[in-house]
């Protein structure tokens, strides 16, 4: 069966047109077909978080999302997400904090923290473990995640940035 | 894993997609957060012909007050009920019980008529729709009926909907303000489904209870409620000795039902160590 059909949507500031089947779910589009390899792929389930996107300025998982569904909408990556500064200083904190092994989870976490500190700016640890208990990491690096968040949280709650590890020339 | 190929439309009005649905027969499936759907489709547990994205339809939409009634979309997100007044306001115990539900990430698509279509009794929509005796507003080939909740949930992951129909809306009475409530679900881990559950209403004047409601979860094939324990509290003032008898009668009234990994006796003994905190929440 190859019923296509044409969307249109911005993905991280440019409009695309594209023509896609139904079955295609967004992460997968994402990946192969604009080659934006930064949203991963680890359960397709919904319980890892490492396909973690966001449409219409909300995080979503985006294996149980079809492209199709985003006809229409605005799609974030954590290409576009960075180019803009959006995550500027959770970046710099989880570089800070050595927040990540080998990152496979990290393009996800950060989305998932940048929500949180949106919504919740005065979250506890407490609150900040269990929102961030939606996103799988491998390698364990739990606590120093954890870590990292809460210094963004309290950072900003001082009206401070967090500054550059490296300093860029 | 990935889906196997379907095909997908979206109608703009209630009737097209009724309309659609009945073109389409039994092979169709309606998406509105997909959050559980998706999941089944990538792994192939369902293999559906056609898709019918529902989430055009205004008429499934928003959260309103019309008169002492609530009324919830089937469309409205679990974050929209995170995050609305109108519920903190008039149905408390569902903005208690929504954090428990997955992960923020799921809880933006995921919606309060696609959980309670679903029907599964782990879920904590169905079991409060039933504490909060919701009417369910359905729409179908032959026009809109009613029906309650308790009628509505019939067996595991089975509802009353017939294949042909679509969940509008639910309505449900605003919370007094004598009205008490108690939720509360043992999990794994937060966000996991629950081990057990229970969602408790009541009004409250003193320490007497009336018009009481227990439902607990993830206890058996759909969300039940303790009727005689219910009834044996109810227009008495509170104590330790009621709350035992509670306790005693509502462990011996439902019938609980093992998962793979908690025994039914577990879930006998978890429903007694649910309903003795509630009672006593609410006479701190
Ligand atoms: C990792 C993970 C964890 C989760 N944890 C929880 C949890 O702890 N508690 C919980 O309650 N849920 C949990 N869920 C499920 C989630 O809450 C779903 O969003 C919800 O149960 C279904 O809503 P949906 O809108 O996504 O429905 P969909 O997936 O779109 O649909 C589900 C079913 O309902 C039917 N349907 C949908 N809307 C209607 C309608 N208006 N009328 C008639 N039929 C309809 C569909 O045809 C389909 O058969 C979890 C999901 C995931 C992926
Ligand atoms: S790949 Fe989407 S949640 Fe795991
Ligand atoms: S850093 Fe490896 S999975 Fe998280």
């Amino acid at each position: 069966m190859s019923l296509k059909k044409k969307i249109t949507l911005t993905v991280n500031g440019s409009v695309v047109n594209a023509e896609i089947e139904p079955r295609r779910h967004l992460v997968d589009f994402l990946r192969e077909d604009l080659h934006l390899k930064g949203p991963h792929l680890g359960c397709e389930q919904g319980a890892c978080g490492a396909c973690t996107v966001k449409v219409n300025g909300q995080i979503i998982r985006g294996c149980l999302y079809l492209a199709v569904q985003a006809d229409g909408c605005v799609v974030e990556t954590i290409e576009g997400l960075t180019k803009i500064g959006a995550l500027g200083d959770l970046q710099e904190a989880f570089m800070r904090h050595n927040a990540m092994q080998c990152g496979f989870c990290s393009s996800g976490m950060l989305l998932a923290a940048a929500e949180l500190i949106e919504k919740q700016p005065n979250a506890t640890r407490e609150e900040v473990r269990e929102w961030i208990s939606g996103n799988y990491c491998r390698c364990t690096g739990y606590h120093s995640i954890v870590d990292a968040i809460m210094a963004v949280l309290e950072a900003r709650a001082k009206g401070e940035k967090i500054k550059p590890v490296v300093a860029l020339a | 894993m990935k889906a196997a190929a379907f095909d997908y439309a979206k109608p703009k009005m209630l009737s097209a997609a009724i309309a659609l649905l009945a073109e389409a027969g039994e092979d169709a499936r309606l998406i509105a957060g997909g959050q559980t759907l998706l999941a089944t489709l990538n792994l192939r547990l369902s293999e559906p012909s056609i898709l019918i994205d529902i989430t055009n339809l205004d008429e499934l939409k928003g959260i309103s007050v019309i008169g002492n009634q609530l009324r919830i979309g089937a469309l409205v997100t679990h974050t929209e009920i995170e995050d609305s007044k109108l519920i903190a306001q008039h149905a408390p115990l569902l903005k208690a019980a929504v954090p428990h539900i997955a992960h923020r990430a799921i809880r933006n698509l995921g919606t309060w008529g696609g959980s309670l279509a679903y029907g599964d009794p782990a879920a904590e929509w169905p079991a409060c729709s039933l504490a909060l005796n919701a009417t369910m507003l359905i729409a179908g080939p032959n026009g809109e009926r009613r029906i309650s909740a308790q009628d509505f949930f019939i067996d595991l992951y089975t509802t009353s909907l017939e294949p042909n129909e679509i969940l509008v809306a639910t309505e449900m009475p605003i919370a007094s303000s004598d009205q008490v409530f108690y939720f509360h679900e043992l999990a794994r881990r937060h966000g996991d489904y629950a081990v057990a559950g229970l969602a408790l209403v009541a009004n409250k004047a003193g320490n007497v209870l009336s018009e009481c409601t227990f439902t607990f979860f993830s206890v058996g094939a759909t969300p039940v409620m303790a009727t005689k324990a219910q009834a044996l509290v109810e227009g008495k003032s509170l104590n330790d000795d009621l709350i035992a008898s509670a306790v005693a009668a509502a462990r011996g009234e439902i019938e609980a039902i093992a998962d793979i990994t908690n025994s039914a006796e577990t879930k006998q003994h978890l429903i007694g160590v649910l309903l003795e905190r509630g009672l006593k929440h609410l006479i701190a």
